[in-house]
């Protein structure tokens, strides 16, 4: 009874590592990023995106200040703003990450803009980003290439 | 009974208060209808019948606003090197015409893109195949472009980077517009698809 109880909870905690086995989770400090992704680039004329999830655990904010990729010459920060039905990308210098919560770089607000591509993404394909942060210093992750079609990441937020 | 009477006289200051604020928001316009009456009617050619413009299509073929009456239409402004709205908005009408199901082949639906400098109209093909086949895409000259964008009184700024190379701020709504060529409504880009979806209907079903 309680082997079979064991091998039961043992299930479960496999069972949502194999549904992100695709999407890489990475802890520094205080910091849980997760949820990684882009889309796939036609040719490297056009800046490519990166969307990515970051949960503060601590009690402490931080503020994500930059990025860096070996795959575009020009990263930066930018947030998708609305303003009277226009919509402006202006850049980010730096996005907050307050204690206790789940910042997410998505489609329609902050994303990384990749610019100067070095190489075409390609769906399937992956690339490290080093995010850069104030106190827990920089921290890189596998960042995977979904369709151009894709709305979110394969594996869903952050817990 | 000198609780029942506290009690009543809340109730009479708070309704009095929420009347009072109704009052304010309808004066200032505030109200959500209001906005929607403002804006669609603040556009100047509302109307597909009377504007003038002409557009050459994703399979080159020359396209101009009288030609599209007849049917119902949504139009939304863009560009292929926009990484993140664009392909959102894309996503979401991909996603408005699944679920309008057989209805939607009565609907024709058009991105205009608002950098006619890159945008030719193979890089729109190559770009929109990656996307539902049922969105025809549209460019042409910058003058064309220029007098498409007057027409449907849209924003279109052009913004230059630091490398020297320029991103695009523009209007992100999508237009509907009816049979008979009148706007029917704006679909915002952060619209849920339960309301969207009936405003297209909307569009659809309404004659002259």
């Amino acid at each position: 009874m309680l082997k079979s109880l064991l091998a039961g909870m043992g299930l479960a905690v496999m069972l949502p590592a194999v549904a992100l086995a695709d999407c890489a989770e990475v802890s520094q400090g205080q910091l849980l990023i997760s949820a990684a992704w882009s889309r796939a680039t036609i040719g490297t004329a056009r800046p490519a995106v990166f969307y990515v999830t970051i949960r503060n655990n601590g009690s402490t904010d931080d503020r994500l200040t930059g990025i860096e990729t070996p795959v575009a010459g020009m990263p930066m920060l930018h947030e998708t703003v609305m303003t009277d039905g226009v919509a402006s990308m202006p850049h980010a210098s730096d996005i907050s990450i307050p204690a206790g919560q789940t910042v997410s770089l998505a489609p329609g607000g902050y994303h990384g803009m990749l610019m100067d591509l070095e190489e075409e993404l390609k769906d399937g394909e992956s690339f490290p980003v080093t995010l850069k942060f104030e106190n827990a210093g920089p921290v890189s992750v596998e960042t995977a290439v979904l369709p151009l079609r894709a709305r979110e990441a394969a594996c869903g937020d952050a817990p | 009974m000198r609780r029942r009477t506290l009690i009543l006289s809340s109730v009479g200051l708070l309704s009095a208060l929420g009347f009072m604020l109704a009052v304010g928001a309808w004066r200032s316009g505030d109200l959500p209808w209001q906005q929607e009456a403002a804006l669609v009617s603040g556009i100047r050619a509302a109307d597909l019948g009377s504007m003038s413009w002409q557009l050459t299509s994703h399979d080159n073929e020359r396209v101009s606003p009288q030609d599209w009456v007849g049917e119902a239409s949504l139009v939304f402004f863009g560009f292929t090197w926009c990484p993140d709205v664009c392909p959102m908005t894309l996503l979401n009408i991909s996603e408005w015409l699944d679920k309008l199901g057989p209805e939607a082949d009565r609907l024709a639906v058009h991105l205009v893109t608002v950098d006619p400098e890159r945008d030719s109209p193979e890089v729109l093909a190559d770009y929109l195949s990656n996307f539902d086949p049922r969105i025809t895409g549209l460019t042409g000259t910058p003058d064309e472009v220029a007098r498409a964008v007057e027409a449907f009184d849209v924003t279109v700024r052009r913004v230059p980077r630091k490398d020297g190379d320029y991103t695009m701020d523009h209007t992100a709504g999508v237009f509907l517009f009816r049979p008979d060529g009148r706007l029917s409504s704006i679909i915002d880009l952060h619209e849920d698809p339960q309301f969207a979806v009936p405003k297209i209907r909307q569009a659809l079903e309404r004659e002259g």
